[in-house]
């Protein structure tokens, strides 16, 4: 039953990881940027953001994505909970904090739109959680 | 008026550029072209045999080069198809053994004698793959569709577009009721990830390799089901707008159909 609705409802297979994997093997390629660099910028990153809210470190994702002449490069970062680690060493659930960040939703919402947001963003213009490189 | 002069070329091994090659080249030769064939996969001959010639070499590649003989003496002509010709490798000799230079010649006095100019290139992007793409004006890129193969194609891709020269792709082995299941990339896909121009679609079928093994073209045959397809792919190479069989997705209700098959 569920292979009959896995062929109805299209493709869910292994074409899109591939296709995903491609991608950014690709683009790793062309730029010739090691995957230890993509990992430091990463770390990096994260650490800045960290500063200031609890973010899930094991489902960041950072991606690369041609935009016209130039590249863009986009982190995923769900945030965990909005706290300033150094300040409060309790971390408050992102319901009951009041932030900005939480204004606009819980945090997979975030996430989501922020990811949208940076796709549509010019690489010149500076999105929360995306960079531009050339 | 001289020949066009191109280039099969991969990157990666086994995805078919021998096969393409020699099915191509049969195709146009078909058509009326006359063809020459350059095995530039010194070394590793295999298009003579894929073309069941292996047993009329007199002549090779490097003797030609290093002026041992005439070319034409080395030509080997195609009984089936007046045409068409190949040049066969040498089979014990290095990839250096032959100079971009020397590769190069041959390859004009080639083309001066035909319509098209089909080189077979060895797989890698060492001196075998320079010598083949250095002699050919323009490129046909063969590629599967899977990520090691896609990879490959790309680097060899960058490699061509380097020297300005055209590039067209060719995806072989395409599985359309993979590509549905969403177990195999589509023609799209891969398009998309090299941003190439698309040539052909060749699907996955065991007549090559009944073919390949009795080292016939496969349009010797009227009937054969790829014999069509290399054909689109010929009239695509002369110019011919030549609408693509739609191997990828085909909508819910097409799903539907399938789904209900298979269960």
């Amino acid at each position: 039953m569920i292979d009959f609705l896995k062929r109805l409802f299209g493709p869910s297979g292994s074409s899109t990881t591939a296709k995903e994997r491609l991608r950014l093997v690709l683009m790793t390629d062309h730029l010739e940027l090691s995957p230890e660099l993509i990992e430091a910028m990463k770390r990096d990153l994260v650490d800045v953001i960290s500063r200031h809210v609890e973010v899930d470190r094991d489902k960041i994702e950072v991606n690369f994505e041609r935009q016209d002449s130039a590249l863009a490069m986009l982190a995923n970062i769900p945030i965990l909970s909005v706290g300033r680690p150094n300040g409060n060493p309790t971390l408050v659930p992102i319901e009951t904090v009041q932030s900005p960040i939480v204004a606009n939703g819980s945090a997979p919402r975030v996430r989501k739109r922020r990811k949208r947001a940076a796709k549509k963003t010019a690489p010149t213009s500076a999105a929360p959680a995306s960079a531009a490189a050339q | 008026m001289t020949a066009r002069k191109i280039v099969l070329t991969s990157g990666k091994g086994g995805v078919g550029k021998t096969t393409t090659t020699a099915n191509l080249g049969a195709t146009l030769a078909k058509r009326g072209k006359r063809v020459i064939l350059i095995d530039a996969d010194i070394g590793l001959r295999n298009l003579d045999l894929v073309l069941g010639l292996e047993k009329r070499i007199v002549f090779d590649l490097v003797e030609v080069a290093e002026g041992r003989c005439q070319l034409r003496q080395a030509l080997i002509k195609d009984k089936r198809f007046e045409s068409l010709s190949i040049l066969p490798a040498a089979q014990t000799r290095e990839k250096d053994a032959i100079s971009l230079q020397q590769f190069s010649a041959i390859v004009e006095l080639a083309a001066e004698q035909a319509d098209y100019v089909l080189i077979d290139c060895p797989a890698g992007i060492e001196t075998g793959f320079r010598n083949a793409v250095g002699g050919a004006s323009e490129a046909i890129v063969v590629t599967t569709p899977e990520v090691s193969a896609i990879r490959d194609a790309d680097r060899v891709v960058g490699k061509i577009a380097d020297e300005g020269k055209p590039i067209r792709l060719i995806v072989n082995r395409l599985r359309p009721e993979m590509v549905r299941t969403g177990d195999m990339l589509s023609v799209e896909d891969v398009c998309e990830v090299l941003a190439v121009e698309l040539l052909g679609v060749v699907p996955d079928d065991e007549e090559v390799i009944d073919t390949t093994n009795r080292g016939e073209p496969i349009v010797l045959n009227d009937s054969s089901r790829l014999g069509a397809i290399y054909d689109k792919i010929a009239r695509r190479l002369e110019g011919e707008i030549v609408p693509f069989t739609n191997f990828d997705g085909q909508g819910f209700f097409g799903r539907l159909i399938d789904a209900l098959k298979a269960g």
